[in-house]
């Protein structure tokens, strides 16, 4: 076991959903990628590519029709009763009878850690994500973004070493998206976690990640793996030359990657 | 604002119902009506008021059948539910019991129970009013409990949490407004079902046996005050499961 052991390993994975009528749905095609301890890596490509399915099997939501996902060195269903990861969606999901320091506190509840504990891990991740002030209030009494940064929270709660992500920032608009990406990368840089990122924003992924991995659809499968290595990521980055050539790499490796009449569907090119 | 609107709601519907028994009364007295016949709201209220602690006792001995059978009902219901929910055979096996229970008149087996748990006992009418309540509260509980978002269910799996933790935590806290609603329904049919079931024999008190009696003994204006105190009693049940709705509701700050 090195320093460096890997967070999450793929291997030819395959991911064949059966329909309702009998046929047949394939998914994701002979898969295999690795995610280094700590290391950002975004899946990107347009609908249909399976970058969600992939971080559904890594959480064990699904099971793998065939090969292997090992997170740190664990099954994935070890792993997930483990408690290993922490994970968010496109939608919040807060609990909205639940206040937001008790939507919060939920995972560690379920894990019987002490109404102390509890407390002051809250405490914590409120100060955080800047919510202080609305530990009392419900759900429904927040913004879209608020509700994304509670959730966030949430999946951090018990400290994971990996964060899985499906577009988490997907319904939010473009101001509010900028600057949850910027609190992402600031939280990133104090838990060290590692983060598979489902996005399918070019710049979102180019701002983010240290590796964007670029998928195509039908069946879903890896096309391209391009590295990204900024010394920083701050404002300052997003207007940076060295970060347009990361946006042109991510785009022409996903045009490259379909059929060039028809051009990749469901990509934000903003 | 809100006060004038709340002020506005509740004038519409007392306004109408003062007109009505002022038509009433109208009507009654300018053409002389029979009291066997329509007796006037003023003859009502007098005999209300004269026979009033007779109505209370008798509203309450109903009262407490039907609260009895309310509570019963309601838990069984939600118990049933919760079973249902987790194992799909069983509410696949309940779907024609539940249907038969909904359609045929429960107060219909009123004399059967007399007859198995002895004339004097409430106990046929407070089951009576148990079952009558049990189908809604199954059914409502059972549609609450399956309201549950994919979202929050992958939260759940990915915690690991154990049925039991997912029951507690997402499934019943998401189903209370259902449950509720049930709640609602089934209380005025608690309160129906336990006078109904009077009426078919069983000990000689509560307010169905008194608007019987009244009416059997020719005190027509006298049934009227009794089926007054049972529409009475009827929304108290009501208003106040409809009352634990509204503040269970806005204490849960909305969805």
């Amino acid at each position: 076991m090195s320093a460096t052991r890997a967070a999450v390993t793929i291997s030819g994975v395959d991911k064949v959903f059966r329909t309702r009528k009998g046929g047949e749905v394939h998914a994701l095609s002979d898969v295999s990628l690795e995610v280094a301890a700590g290391e950002f890596v975004s899946l990107i490509g347009p609908s249909g590519c399976g970058k969600s399915t992939l971080m559904r099997l890594v959480a064990d939501l699904d099971p793998v029709t065939s090969g292997t996902i090992e997170v740190f060195g664990k099954s994935v269903e070890q792993a997930r009763k483990d408690q290993d990861y922490g994970i968010a969606f496109q939608q919040a999901g807060l609990l909205p009878w639940r206040t937001v320091r008790a939507n919060i506190e939920l995972p560690l509840e379920i894990h019987g850690v002490e109404a102390r504990a509890r407390r002051e891990r809250s405490d914590e991740l409120l100060a955080l994500i800047g919510l202080e002030d609305f530990a009392d209030h419900h759900p429904d009494q927040l913004s879209g973004g608020m509700k994304q940064r509670v959730a966030i929270a949430r999946s951090m709660a018990e400290r994971p070493r990996l964060l899985l992500m499906d577009e988490p920032f997907g319904a939010l608009d473009e101001m509010t998206r900028e600057h949850m990406q910027n609190e992402l990368v600031a939280l990133c840089q104090e838990t060290g976690a590692a983060v598979i990122f489902v996005t399918h924003s070019i710049p979102e992924a180019v701002f983010l990640s240290d590796r964007v991995v670029v998928m195509s659809p039908r069946p879903g499968r890896i096309t391209d793996v391009i590295d990204l290595s900024f010394s920083s990521r701050d404002e300052e980055l997003r207007e940076d030359a060295a970060f347009y050539e990361g946006v042109t790499a991510v785009r022409s490796a996903l045009h490259g990657g379909a059929d060039a009449s028809s051009g990749p569907r469901g990509v934000e090119n903003r | 604002m809100r006060g004038a609107t709340t002020a506005r709601t509740m004038l519409a519907p007392a306004v109408l119902g003062v007109v009505a028994i002022a038509l009433w009364q109208l009507l009654v007295v300018a053409f002389d009506v029979a009291p066997f016949l329509v007796p006037s709201p003023s003859g009502i209220a007098d005999a209300f008021a004269r026979s009033l602690s007779h109505i209370v006792d008798a509203a309450r001995v109903t009262g407490l059948n039907a609260l009895i059978g309310l509570v019963m009902g309601a838990l069984t219901g939600i118990l049933v539910a919760i079973l249902a929910n987790a194992l799909r055979v069983m509410s696949q096996m309940l779907a024609p019991l539940v249907a038969a229970l909904a359609v045929i008149p429960i107060v219909a087996l009123a004399p059967v129970f007399y007859a198995m748990f002895g004339a004097a006992a409430h106990t046929g009418r407070q089951i009576i009013a148990a079952i009558a309540v049990f189908v809604p509260m199954y059914l409502n509980t059972l549609n609450g409990l399956r309201q549950v978002e994919p979202v929050h269910r992958d939260l759940m799996r990915s915690y690991a949490a154990t049925a039991e933790q997912a029951n507690r935590l997402l499934l019943l806290p998401g189903a209370v407004p259902y449950v509720l609603n049930g709640l609602k329904i089934g209380s005025s049919l608690a309160v129906i079902s336990a006078l109904i079931a009077e009426y078919f024999g069983g000990p000689a008190n509560g307010l169905g046996k008194a608007i019987t009696s009244a009416a059997a003994g020719s005190n027509y204006t006298g049934a009227w005050a009794y089926v007054l105190g049972a529409v009475l009693l009827g929304a108290l049940f009501y208003g106040v499961t409809a009352g634990i709705e509204a503040w269970a509701l806005r204490r849960r700050g909305g969805s």
